[in-house]
């Protein structure tokens, strides 16, 4: 008799190899599913469990997800460019027309990692401003609220940054225009403009920083402030929502209900104790 | 308090759930205590499922757009040859169309830092902690405040010329006004909404309003000169 494809996979999970490799070990279990949340070394950011309700799509928009997601595409469009792209002048703009014309789906992964990152900024925003209007950012995740916004400014400088690579018109004056901004700054402004630029207008050197500091030094700026942001959720209690605050919490920070709206997540009532909780 | 104790106890007796937990929860208690239990859904596979759907579904709609739109490339940069008008990325449209009203030391720096220090700080100050409507409580002081601020906000704008964020100033100070003589038990839904909205909503709106105004300003009506251009007009 033919072995399915779940055989086959419980087979391979039995293996040494596999066992090796996994710490969590086999099976479905619950706490099986549990292990293979702690036990990973990325995934134990998470919790092993969440609230049901918060994995309704209204709850979050899944806004901080397809924030993740973008990042994602960003990283694997974003290596396989850079092995066609040297960071000077004016050969970045060569290798630019290249990718569009000479490189096979070059034009595409371009185009995929543009598109990507403008809609990265525009998915952190969004996921700021639903993290606001939830009241998410209520003790105690002060911090986390705080990490968000330090990740929208390495995310804005990161799309920044890599605008000037393909040294066109585009890019070589919306830097000017930006970088001309630091000079603003009061006393200290022309030493900034000096330093994120190599000298004092864009140029050779610009490029060479801005490409560092795009594929190296925000890239893993971001990721550990990711992890560390993912890493407070699990450690603030888990996603916002109001219902399942403590009520101690939710009584310094009542939303009054209006008739109409209602407790949106129908838990009015249950104390710290209620044995039955909200649901 | 009458008793001396600073806690209270409580016993689960559900065995299966929690065998032979004792509770203690103090009086003030850390917010982190878990209060009540509810419906939870393990992380693996279920919730690792849905953000793989999730992000799936987003890869599949910016291929789209990739297959379909190409990356804009202009021609090789050129620093003698300025392009009119220069703009900044898209997110920073809207702090450009600020440096065409402002000095940039405001526009540039004062502005964007005191955004950022604001952002920072709405944990720590009891801002939205707050939750009331706005004009439920104090109404008639409240009132006489935004009157105020609202005015003056007006003016430095008018001052200045920058209709492009007076505009959503006044809209937004109208929809204040209407929530003030809004009433929570009001027949209107809409109403009702107004009514109970905080002070931070209202800021936070009022800014997301000006936010949105002025990066499309910036991208789309302005042209040579920073001239206001209608997108039709087609400059370039």
């Amino acid at each position: 008799m033919a072995k399915t494809v779940d055989q086959y996979f419980d087979q391979l999970q039995q293996t040494r190899v596999w066992r090796s490799i996994f710490r969590s070990g086999t099976g479905s279990s619950t706490l099986k599913r549990a292990l293979a949340i702690q036990q990973n070394v990325f995934l134990h950011l998470f919790s092993t469990k969440v609230r049901t309700r918060m994995l309704s799509f209204s709850a979050t928009w899944y806004l901080g997800t397809l924030t993740l997601g973008t990042f994602l595409i960003l990283v694997a469009t974003g290596i396989p460019l850079m092995l066609y792209y040297h960071p000077s002048a004016p050969q970045a703009y060569a290798d630019t027309k290249d990718l569009q014309f000479v490189v096979s789906s070059g034009m595409f992964l371009r185009n995929l990692h543009r598109w990507s990152a403008h809609a990265m900024v525009f998915l952190v925003f969004a996921h700021m401003f639903k993290v606001f209007y939830r009241g998410a950012y209520r003790t105690p995740r002060e911090f986390n609220w705080v990490i968000g916004v330090i990740l929208l400014l390495i995310t804005l400088l990161l799309s920044y940054t890599g605008y000037l690579l393909p040294w066109d018109q585009l890019a070589y004056w919306a830097i000017t225009v930006g970088s001309n901004i630091a000079s603003a700054v009061p006393v200290v402004g022309e030493k900034i403009h000096f330093l994120l630029l190599g000298g004092n207008a864009v140029n050779a050197n610009a490029l060479l920083r801005f490409y560092v500091l795009h594929c190296m030094i925000l890239p893993l700026t971001a990721i550990f402030f990711v992890a560390i942001h993912f890493w407070r959720i699990r450690k603030d209690g888990g996603l916002y929502s109001h219902g399942s605050e403590p009520a101690t919490v939710r009584a310094a920070a009542e939303i009054p209900t209006s008739p109409a709206s209602g407790e949106k997540w129908g838990t009015p009532s249950g104390g710290a104790l209620n044995p039955k909780g909200g649901n | 308090m009458a008793d001396s104790k600073d806690f209270t106890a409580g016993v689960d007796s559900n065995a299966k759930k929690s065998p032979r937990r004792i509770v203690f929860i103090t009086r003030r208690t850390s917010a982190q205590v878990k209060a009540e239990s509810e419906d939870q859904i393990q992380t693996f596979p279920e919730v690792l499922f849905r953000a793989a759907v999730a992000i799936m579904a987003l890869a599949t709609v910016l291929i789209w757009i990739a297959l379909i739109f190409n990356a804009p490339l202009e021609g090789l940069a050129d620093p003698s040859h300025t392009p009119n008008p220069a703009k900044a990325p898209w997110y920073f449209l809207g702090l450009q169309e600020m440096l065409h009203y402002f000095p940039p030391v405001v526009a540039g720096v004062l502005v964007p830092g005191l955004v950022v220090m604001a952002l920072i700080v709405i944990p720590y100050f009891k801002v939205n902690i707050e939750a009331d409507g706005l004009f439920l409580k104090d109404r008639e002081k409240r009132l006489r405040i935004f009157y105020v601020v609202a005015t003056a906000l007006s003016l430095f704008l008018l001052l200045f010329k920058v209709y492009a964020a007076l505009v959503p100033t006044v809209i937004m100070a109208v929809i204040m006004l209407l929530a003030a003589q809004s009433s929570p038990q009001s027949p209107s839904k809409f109403r009702r909404y107004l009514a109970n909205r905080p002070l931070s909503y209202w800021v936070m709106t009022w800014f997301l309003f000006e936010l949105v105004v002025l990066t499309a300003i910036g991208t789309f009506f302005r042209g040579p000169g920073w001239a206001w251009v209608w997108p039709w007009q087609g400059t370039l």
